[in-house]
């Protein structure tokens, strides 16, 4: 490989680039129409660098991510295949890979994912042949020595930019930062977070990334989302595995009058992205609006994040002159 | 299970006796050699099984890395992680998926804190699993080398390096 990018992929030139990233999720049709894809990701495509294709999240069937994937790059989009490692072993997800990579997809994520118990099918078996970490490191093998787990070459390598999710809001949370290191040793070269609605204990999360010197090892974007009511902040915060709402987060809302709400909760997610922003070694943040999609726009904007950098075409020229990793123009 | 628990909550105790265990299997390696591997791992997994259960509610993956995993059996978290906790742990440190059971990993960091020979392990990249050595003996792989052998193209790393410790 000559240039240092890892990936053909305009996330990985945004973020190397300096610029203040935005990525946002797709939520997936339980549809065969391709048309429902490109609806969905419509609203999306011009205000962010990356969208997510989420695999079965909470557990629940919905068309594969690497399908999406497949669909939204033929239209020239920029998806983020996520792969968990519930439902697929080493031999699945290493094909899956390839596959995803020859389809023009330039972003992987690596979860675990949600245990089988959160979704409407709990009778299903749990696959979990790999952990996140092994994931992530396999991928990279692929990606930089050319060749499957086995050994076995590759006779064209994937070029990928590889993600990691983290979780800074969950026990133990000492912990956190220690497993975030051993995924950025395994692989990792962006980090998407879980939800942050609690933006003191992000700071003290990232305080002790800085001291790891991690913040210089990969991208971090921090996922944010909008809250329709406190009923809904209720139900994720006791349904939805590893969020954590704070009370005065759910308070604000039940102050609210009822027709005000939903702004309310744009406000606080553009009020969370603005501080998280400010915060050392933070590179962009990750929307998630499970069923309001409409409002992923009027939040970045709000936020001020718009336009979004026009980093088009796939030249290797362009490569070689971006900056090297980590450097950072704060402010951009 | 009354009886695992307690010592489970004493990890330092728990890291000594493998230690020893350790050295007593390398000791007899000559002798279980010449016996035949095959055999005595035949003999040693019922009795293996039988005590790393009740203390442990050990798995029989066949490559143990109790040691660095706070003396905690990292199989017996439902997703089988063997490098750190989910990102579904409960604020009460519980599992996402048993919400009666303790995270197995909560348990196994907390008792690292408490384990001076070998509780800085828990930062090594564990590799995949062998699946192909579930049921035998951990001992015996120990001594056949069999439990680390990794996929070829597999790069171990040993302690993660951290610009500060
Ligand atoms: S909460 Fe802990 S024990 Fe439960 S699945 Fe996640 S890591 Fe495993």
């Amino acid at each position: 490989m000559n240039s240092e990018f890892k990936s053909d992929g305009r996330l990985e030139r945004v973020l190397r680039s300096g610029r203040f990233a935005v990525t946002a999720e797709l939520n997936p049709p339980d549809s065969a129409d391709p048309e429902e894809v490109y609806q969905a990701a419509l609203v999306l495509s011009e205000v962010c660098d990356g969208i997510n294709a989420t695999d079965g999240s909470g557990a629940h069937c919905h068309m594969s991510s690497v399908a999406i994937c497949a669909l939204l790059t033929r239209a020239g989009y920029a998806p983020i295949f996520q792969v968990s490692c519930r439902d697929r072993n080493r031999i699945a997800i290493q094909g899956d890979v390839l596959g995803a990579a020859a389809m023009g997809v330039s972003n992987v994520l690596c979860l675990t994912g949600d245990d089988v118990t959160a979704g409407d099918q709990p009778q299903a078996k749990r696959v979990f042949d790999f952990d996140s970490i092994q994931l992530l490191r396999t991928i990279k093998i692929m990606r930089d020595k050319g060749m499957f787990l086995s050994g076995r070459k590759l006779t064209t390598p994937p070029r990928l930019f590889l993600g990691a999710a983290s979780n800074p809001f969950v026990p133990p949370y000492d912990w956190r930062p220690y497993r975030l290191a051993k995924k950025i040793e395994a692989g990792a070269d962006f980090i998407q977070s879980q939800y942050c609605f609690d933006v003191p204990r992000f700071r003290q999360f990232m305080q002790k990334v800085r001291d790891l010197g991690l913040h210089e090892q990969a991208f971090f974007l921090v996922g944010v989302g909008p809250l329709r009511s406190e009923k809904a902040a209720e139900f994720m915060r006791t349904k939805v595995p590893g969020v954590h709402i704070p009370d005065n987060i759910v308070e604000r809302l039940r102050k609210t009058p009822k027709e005000k709400k939903v702004e309310e909760g744009k406000r606080i997610c553009v009020e969370i992205i603005q501080q998280v922003r400010e915060i050392e070694g933070v590179s962009g943040v990750h929307v998630m609006a499970y069923r309001q999609e409409e409002l992923v726009a009027e939040i970045i904007s709000e936020a001020g994040l718009l336009p979004r950098p026009r980093i088009g075409g796939l030249s290797a020229q362009d490569s070689k002159v971006r900056p090297r990793r980590g450097n950072r123009v704060n402010g951009v | 299970m009354k009886f695992g628990q307690w010592l489970q909550n004493h990890p330092h105790f728990l890291e000594q006796t493998y230690g020893l265990t350790h050295r007593v299997f390398t000791m007899l390696d000559p002798l279980i050699a010449k016996l035949g591997y095959e055999r005595v791992d035949h003999w040693l997994r019922g009795p293996e099984e039988f005590a790393k259960r009740i203390v442990f509610d050990c798995r029989m993956c066949g490559q143990c890395i109790l040691h660095s995993t706070g003396m905690t059996c990292s199989m017996s978290c439902p997703k089988n992680l063997r490098n750190g906790p989910c990102g579904g742990v409960r604020a009460n440190g519980y599992c996402e998926v048993f919400p009666d059971k303790p995270c197995v990993w909560v348990q196994a960091y907390n008792r690292s804190l408490e384990m001076p020979l070998y509780g800085d392990e828990i930062l090594v990249i564990e590799p995949p699993v062998n699946r192909s050595l579930e049921g035998s003996s951990a001992w015996i792989n120990m001594l056949t080398g069999q439990d680390k052998v990794t996929p070829k193209a597999w790069e171990s790393i040993e302690i993660i390096p951290l610009a500060e410790k």
